[in-house]
């Protein structure tokens, strides 16, 4: 019996550096996240190859429904308040001056300019982004966008302003020419489509291009 | 490492001296580690992985002088109709009276028919001309937008389509759809 006892080990396992990384980590994760903002409408935008990561700030952003549906949306709070006062001031809407101010607390706006005072009046919590009809633009006679965008361009007058379109990928042509022609009206030139990263496709002078500039880098 | 032996650590002390009973300052992890993940796969998953990303488009001014537009050599100019069902028609230069510049491909097609143009043209002729149709989605245009992206071209621009274009867009779909049933079944 001279078999040589081996000593035995403990299973347990100090887990306090397991522990460190994994807060870390959390902490990390907790810090780094932005929540998406509530949508009222769910778009699906299509794919391209720019890598340009769209600006958050200073941000007018038309959403296209995949039924053709316009919302817009402004990123601050006292844009929102300055756009609304302006349609109100040069339509003669008959907001109050509290309707108003209420407005700036709206995260988009999807109802044609008849229906204004009656969506800014609308409690937060009872609007459901899906049961509104959004901002008419298929007849030209009367796109109301252009409205909304001559307002937007008054309150951004000489400020930068990043004008957007999320459009969804299946949604008509017919709706985002409407929303084209009320910047063309108000002479809104540049802006810029929403999209989803996608790979540049090998062999085509894009690939070429940007393979040059990762070597000059 | 000596903190869990410490339970029977204390047999030296002398007869009468009180000794508690140690207990081991050790504390289980687990369940930390446990909340911990949980919370980290929460904050991935909910974290906006891609950032969306963005495509510039400048438009260019409509305008009724004739002396403001750019003029574009006929024979640089490529025109795209983006039709229904991702079919695209193009012609080059202008289009024949006839429409016997008038050709069709699907969508995958583009980017072969957009390199061999530029490849055929002197860079300052080059125009590409995108004119979508009431019939096509947002999904094609960004589509298109993105191949002359990918072809790495400068000068291209978005035009509505003429009624005479969509007068031969008919007629390529009624001769598409009488001489040739079969490629309509496999649709």
């Amino acid at each position: 019996m001279g078999r040589p006892k081996i000593a035995r080990k403990s299973t347990v396992v100090d887990m306090t550096a397991f522990v460190d990384v994994g807060f870390l980590l959390l902490a990390f994760f907790i810090l780094t996240t932005k929540f998406k903002p509530p949508e009222a409408l769910t778009v699906v935008t299509p794919g391209s190859v720019s890598s340009k990561e769209a600006q958050a700030e200073d941000q007018c952003m038309i959403s296209i429904g995949a039924d053709g549906r316009v919302f817009l949306s402004l990123s601050e709070d006292t844009r929102r308040v300055e756009v609304i006062d302006d349609l109100t001031k040069r339509l003669g809407l008959t907001l109050t001056e509290a309707e108003v101010n209420a407005a700036g607390k709206s995260e988009y706006f999807a109802t044609p300019l008849s229906q204004l005072k009656a969506f800014v009046a609308l409690p937060l919590d009872q609007r459901k982004g899906e049961s509104f009809p959004g901002i008419p633009i298929k007849d030209t006679a009367n796109n109301e966008l252009v409205e909304w965008v001559r307002s937007v361009g008054n309150v951004f007058l000489g400020d930068k302003l990043n004008l957007m379109v999320k459009g969804d990928q299946k949604m008509q042509y017919p709706a985002f020419k409407g929303v084209i022609d009320a910047f063309k009206k108000n002479d809104q030139m540049k802006f810029q489509i929403v999209t989803n990263q996608e790979a540049i496709p090998g062999g085509t002078p894009l690939a070429e291009r940007a393979r040059k500039e990762t070597i000059k880098d | 490492m000596d903190i869990s032996e410490g339970g029977g650590g204390g047999h030296k002390k002398g007869p009468g001296v009180k000794k508690g009973k140690k207990l081991s300052t050790r504390v289980d992890l687990t369940p930390l580690v446990d909340l911990a993940f949980l919370l980290i796969t929460f904050f991935i998953f909910t974290t906006t992985l891609s950032t969306p990303t963005a495509m510039n488009l400048f438009l260019p001014k409509d305008t009724d002088k004739p002396e403001e537009l750019n003029k574009a050599k006929e024979s640089g100019a490529l025109t795209l109709i983006l039709g229904k069902d991702r079919n695209v028609y193009y012609y080059e230069g202008i289009l024949a009276t006839d429409g016997a510049n008038f050709k069709q491909m699907p969508f995958g097609d583009m980017r072969k028919v957009v390199m061999d143009k530029k490849s055929s043209t002197p860079v300052d002729d080059l125009v590409m001309v995108i004119k979508p149709t009431a019939e096509c989605t947002f999904a094609d245009v960004v589509d298109a937008l993105d191949e002359m992206a990918i072809a790495d071209l400068k000068r291209y621009a978005m035009v509505d389509v003429s009624e005479g274009e969509l007068a031969f867009i008919g007629a390529t779909q009624a001769a598409n759809a009488g001489s040739a049933p079969a490629p309509a079944a496999q649709n």
